[in-house]
């Protein structure tokens, strides 16, 4: 698929709709992180090019885009997550409020951007102790058990898990796991969370509950999620950026993108002629 | 076509009958040997083998209780010098290090594994006996902790290594230092095998006799304190056995039933704190 893809893009991509896109949503809404001029490199190789993207506050942005496009990364260097791989290198500005998050403490970062991964990873604990963990560690003063209740209410977890929170982690469903760790996520109260394809180890009906939820937890925070799902893309974001191999294509409000893209590439990928 | 099919059934049944006698071989062989020990020493384990010393030579009866307690402090002092050394070394080695220091470690360790335990035994002789012109529970101890070392390193790294990645970056995206991650996720989920590696390298050196020769060297008596020389099972099992006395042959049987028996309790003990806790599912 790729093969016939790449040549097809040039490397300098003119601004097309994505400045446009850009300067309208941040004249409507409050930007809650902002990334410009981001290049990024594994090594010598460079997988991100010159990215330009406004995070609205309290809306939840759809990341896109065939595999190996950069998506994740991009995500990934929104805690600095990028920074756990050897010889990764970021370049450009991210803003969190205004201020820059690569001159900041990278732990006190993490717990303002919480994270929840492609595939449950809950800790080898009670259920009760993994929504604790990131209290525990950050040596919050607020009562535990309020703020665990309060986490797995917000994740719809708490009616399925409130009599056994000292079972283990594992033994819920994988879908109750992928809800623990967005529980989890959010007992540290993050302004932004982000979601790297958290629905792609479930089942339907699992997938189904955390889109709902998720639609629900844009009140709470700002949400970022990659999906190679467009029709997840489609049905709960706000905000749809389109990536392909390490550019940005296309950043519109997402039922723009959907019905009236204004590239063609973006057209070709959400119409399914690759990807 | 059936030919071939038969020829096919015919090579999956004897594989089959092959691994089935090899696991079966491997699994007799320990109760071989603990029924060898049994059949010779049996009758020799008594109440008085764990309360009394060892009789004069001449004298019928007598018991090592001297050597079993001796046993105990030289394995107490070799796991305090060697559990936390291979212990935070491994979390050195499989969290913090890279590249070249890793390699050198590892390898490093994995000389020391290689080096005859003998060797390690003139090497504490040479640093803990010879300056102070007598054996004791120290040197002994020591020589047996050093061999600790490498094993509970390179087992316990491994164990740390197998910690899934996934674990890490949920801490770390908690918020979690790296010093934090280590101590409240990546050992809580490796502690199994951890323990399971120390125990293996308490049970390898449990038996060593060649470092003790000249280091703890032996007792008759009791070993006050520990800078006295002690007696020990291994090498209790040595001195008796290649002695002209039939009474001593059936104690050193005793003896090897001993040690093969409290080693097993140690395990099964461990083994029964292993089973409590949350494992990481195998995916």
């Amino acid at each position: 698929m790729h093969a016939s893809v790449r040549p097809a893009v040039s490397v300098n991509i003119p601004p097309t709709a994505t400045g446009a896109a850009n300067r309208e949503t941040s004249a409507a809404l409050s930007m809650r992180m902002t990334i410009s001029k981001v290049n990024f490199f594994y090594a010598t190789k460079q997988v991100l090019f010159d990215i330009n993207l406004g995070i609205a506050v309290n809306k939840v942005t759809a990341l896109i885009g065939p595999s190996g496009c950069g998506k994740s990364t991009l995500l990934r260097t929104l805690n600095r997550m990028h920074e756990t791989v050897r010889n990764a290198r970021l370049e450009g500005e991210i803003l969190l409020d205004g201020q820059d998050i690569l001159a900041q403490d990278v732990t006190a970062l993490r717990r303002r951007v919480g994270m929840v991964f492609q595939r449950p990873n809950p800790f080898p604990k009670s259920i009760f102790d993994n929504v604790a963990y990131g209290l525990r560690i950050n040596g919050s003063k607020v009562p535990l058990a309020e703020a665990v209740e309060k986490s797995l209410r917000h994740a719809a977890l708490w009616d399925e898990v409130k009599d056994h929170l000292h079972k283990s982690a594992y033994e819920l469903s994988g879908g109750q796991q992928q809800r623990l760790c967005i529980a989890r996520a959010l007992a540290v109260e993050p302004e932004v969370l982000l979601l790297d394809e958290p629905c792609s180890a479930l089942d339907p009906i699992s997938t189904a509950k955390i889109e709902e939820l998720l639609v629900q937890l844009k009140d709470l925070c700002t949400i970022v999620t990659v999906t190679h799902n467009m029709q997840q893309a489609a049905r709960i974001s706000d905000f749809t950026a389109f990536l392909l191999i390490g550019q940005l294509i296309e950043f519109s409000p997402t039922p723009q993108l959907f019905t009236t893209p204004a590239d063609p590439r973006t057209e070709a990928y959400i119409t399914g002629r690759f990807g | 076509m059936n030919s071939h099919l038969r020829w096919r059934k015919f090579v999956s049944g004897f594989m089959l009958t092959m691994t089935g006698v090899c696991a079966f071989v491997a699994v007799s062989v320990l109760f071989f040997i603990l029924g060898y020990l049994v059949f010779h020493g049996g009758t020799s384990v008594s109440w008085n083998f764990f309360t009394k010393l060892p009789a004069p030579v001449g004298e019928s009866g007598g018991g090592m209780a001297n050597a079993i307690v001796g046993s105990a402090k030289l394995l107490l002092l070799a796991s305090l010098i060697g559990v936390p050394v291979g212990f935070f070394g491994a979390i050195y080695l499989a969290e913090f290090s890279g590249g070249t220091t890793a390699f050198v470690i590892r390898y490093a360790a994995d000389l020391l594994n290689g080096v005859p335990s003998i060797v390690i035994g003139i090497f504490a002789y040479g640093l803990l006996v010879l300056p102070f012109k007598h054996f004791s529970t120290v040197a002994g101890g020591f020589a047996l902790g050093l061999m600790m070392i490498p094993v509970t390193l390179r087992s316990t790294e491994e164990f740390l290594r197998g910690v899934p990645r996934a674990l890490r970056e949920a801490a770390m995206a908690l918020g979690a230092s790296k010093w934090k991650t280590v101590a409240t996720v990546i050992v809580p989920a490796a502690y199994r095998g951890i323990l399971t590696a120390v125990l293996l390298a308490f049970a390898r050196v449990a038996g060593e006799t060649a470092p003790l020769l000249f280091t703890a060297f032996g007792n008759r008596f009791w070993s006050l304190g520990w800078d006295q020389p002690t007696a020990s099972l291994p090498v209790m099992i040595f001195t008796y056995a290649i002695a002209p006395y039939e009474d001593w042959h059936r104690q050193a049987w005793a003896a090897g039933l001993v040690l093969l028996g409290l080693i097993l309790v140690i395990n099964i003990i461990a083994r029964s704190i292993l089973s409590r806790g949350i494992a990481v599912p195998r995916t």
